[in-house]
């Protein structure tokens, strides 16, 4: 899916007037943004569910949703300034409210590893960890929507892009945003799987070691614990 | 539900009258901030949005102090477990809690503010002032909230002073971003201009955002 998406880039939307081929890049950076961001609440979600049922599980999957999301939110830091500096002549712009936003979010976000790893009893871990999810996931909405209140009008919006060109990009612009979509979904079931085995596997070592003493404990590790 | 916020706020302030722990750090601490800001900057006196971003970053630094003292006697002393014993609604130790945070920083405020305008400020505080005082209360509470907020999930944590600045600077951004800019036309040079209301509203949601969002997951907090 993602590559057909990149091959329409490529291939079939056409090239922006001004701003020349590195208006493609408007193809990855969005949908990277879009998805990264309904991720975070996605985690917020996941957390409180994890809060109202009590089940681990949730917890994983608040975990996996918002570690996926930072690694998306780098990508779209670094191509929305390698962007920025070839249409607007600059890494980074200060009067921009949708970067300086998306930098807070993503500092915010930044600190959820740190606080996992900072609280050593897992049960512990998995609540505080829900509540700072819902927390900033809370915070995400409120932040764009005040960004939208008070909107600046060099950062393109990815509405008026598409419902202005021509068909081809806004049928380019959905197929990579479901495209990105997708593979966030495909990338998180590959995490939370290869999760679940290693907790399995964990567990059968630790059954077969028995009552020996030379089973090694699990290292300390941010993710959560089942 | 009110007896208990009640009797609990009365052990806060008592302790702080008595201990006199927070409020007078914080104050010394905005102070001599001030004072760095006048070798930082070079500038002997300030107005505008250059008055109105000092003020308030010394102010939110003063307030991260306060967070983080703000659990340390419950967590050293064993007084989560009293508490939890006690058949309140856990709700209340954070209702008291961000009220006493509220009140410590409306004193800290009560000095810093004047002495922010004797040291540095340029054009007189008076004219500024009814304005100025709406701004104070507003983002006042909203970071006792989530300072509050803050200070609880970070108790429990090993490096508790690290996570504490690391999770309050990001979400109180909008606090400090609603305030400076709602404040900085207050502090100009030819005199005050009216008070920009739409930054007022944004920090007026965030505290009632936020305000819900602790209410409800408070509680999740102080089990054991």
């Amino acid at each position: 899916m993602l590559t057909t998406a990149f091959a329409l880039v490529f291939f079939y939307a056409p090239v922006d007037a001004d701003q020349g081929i590195i208006q493609k890049i408007f193809y990855v950076h969005v949908p990277l943004a879009i998805v990264a961001l309904c991720g975070f609440v996605a985690g917020a979600v996941f957390g409180l569910m994890h809060l109202r049922t009590r089940d681990r599980r949730w917890d994983m999957r608040s975990y996996v949703t918002i570690h996926l999301s930072i690694v998306l939110a780098v990508g779209v830091l670094i191509t929305g300034s390698i962007w920025a500096r070839a249409s607007w002549g600059q890494w980074f712009v200060w009067d921009e409210p949708m970067l300086v936003v998306f930098l807070i979010v993503f500092l915010l976000y930044a600190t959820y590893q740190p606080l996992r790893f900072s609280i050593e009893d897992p049960e512990k871990q998995a609540r505080y960890a829900s509540v700072f999810a819902v927390t900033a996931g809370a915070f995400v909405p409120l932040c764009f929507g005040a960004v939208r209140m008070a909107q600046n009008l060099t950062h393109p919006q990815a509405g008026t892009m598409t419902t202005s060109g021509p068909a081809s990009v806004s049928q380019t612009f959905l197929i990579s945003l479901i495209g990105m979509a997708l593979l966030f979904v495909t990338l998180c079931k590959y995490e939370m799987a290869s999760k679940n085995a290693t907790f399995k596997l964990r567990s059968l070592r630790r059954r077969l070691a028995g009552d020996d003493d030379d089973f090694a404990p699990a290292p300390r590790s941010a993710a959560p614990q089942l | 539900m009110k007896s208990a916020v009640a009797a609990l706020l009365s052990k806060e302030l008592a302790l702080e009258l008595r201990t006199r722990e927070s409020v007078p750090a914080m104050v010394m601490f905005s102070i001599t901030t001030y004072v760095l800001f006048h070798f930082g900057l070079d500038r002997d006196t300030i107005d505008g949005d250059l008055a109105s971003g000092v003020l308030w970053v010394t102010l939110l630094f003063a307030a991260m102090l306060g967070i983080n003292r703000l659990f340390v006697a419950e967590h050293e002393q064993g007084g989560f477990d009293g508490f939890l014993l006690a058949p309140v609604d856990r709700t209340a130790m954070f209702v008291a809690k961000a009220i006493a945070l509220f009140a410590f920083l409306c004193a800290v405020e009560l000095v810093a503010v004047p002495a922010f305008a004797l040291l540095l400020l340029g054009p007189p505080l008076g004219q500024a002032l009814p304005g100025l005082i709406v701004v104070l209360l507003a983002a006042n509470a909203g970071v006792a909230v989530v300072g509050t907020l803050v200070a609880a999930l970070a108790i429990q944590t090993r490096a508790r002073e690290l996570m504490v600045a690391l999770l309050a600077l990001p979400l109180l951004v909008p606090v400090v971003l609603g305030a400076a800019r709602a404040t900085a036309p207050l502090l100009h040079q030819g005199g005050a201009a009216a008070l920009p209301v739409d930054w007022l509203g944004l920090l007026a949601l965030y505290d009632l955002l936020f305000a819900l969002i602790a209410y409800a997951i408070f509680d999740f907090l102080l089990e054991d």
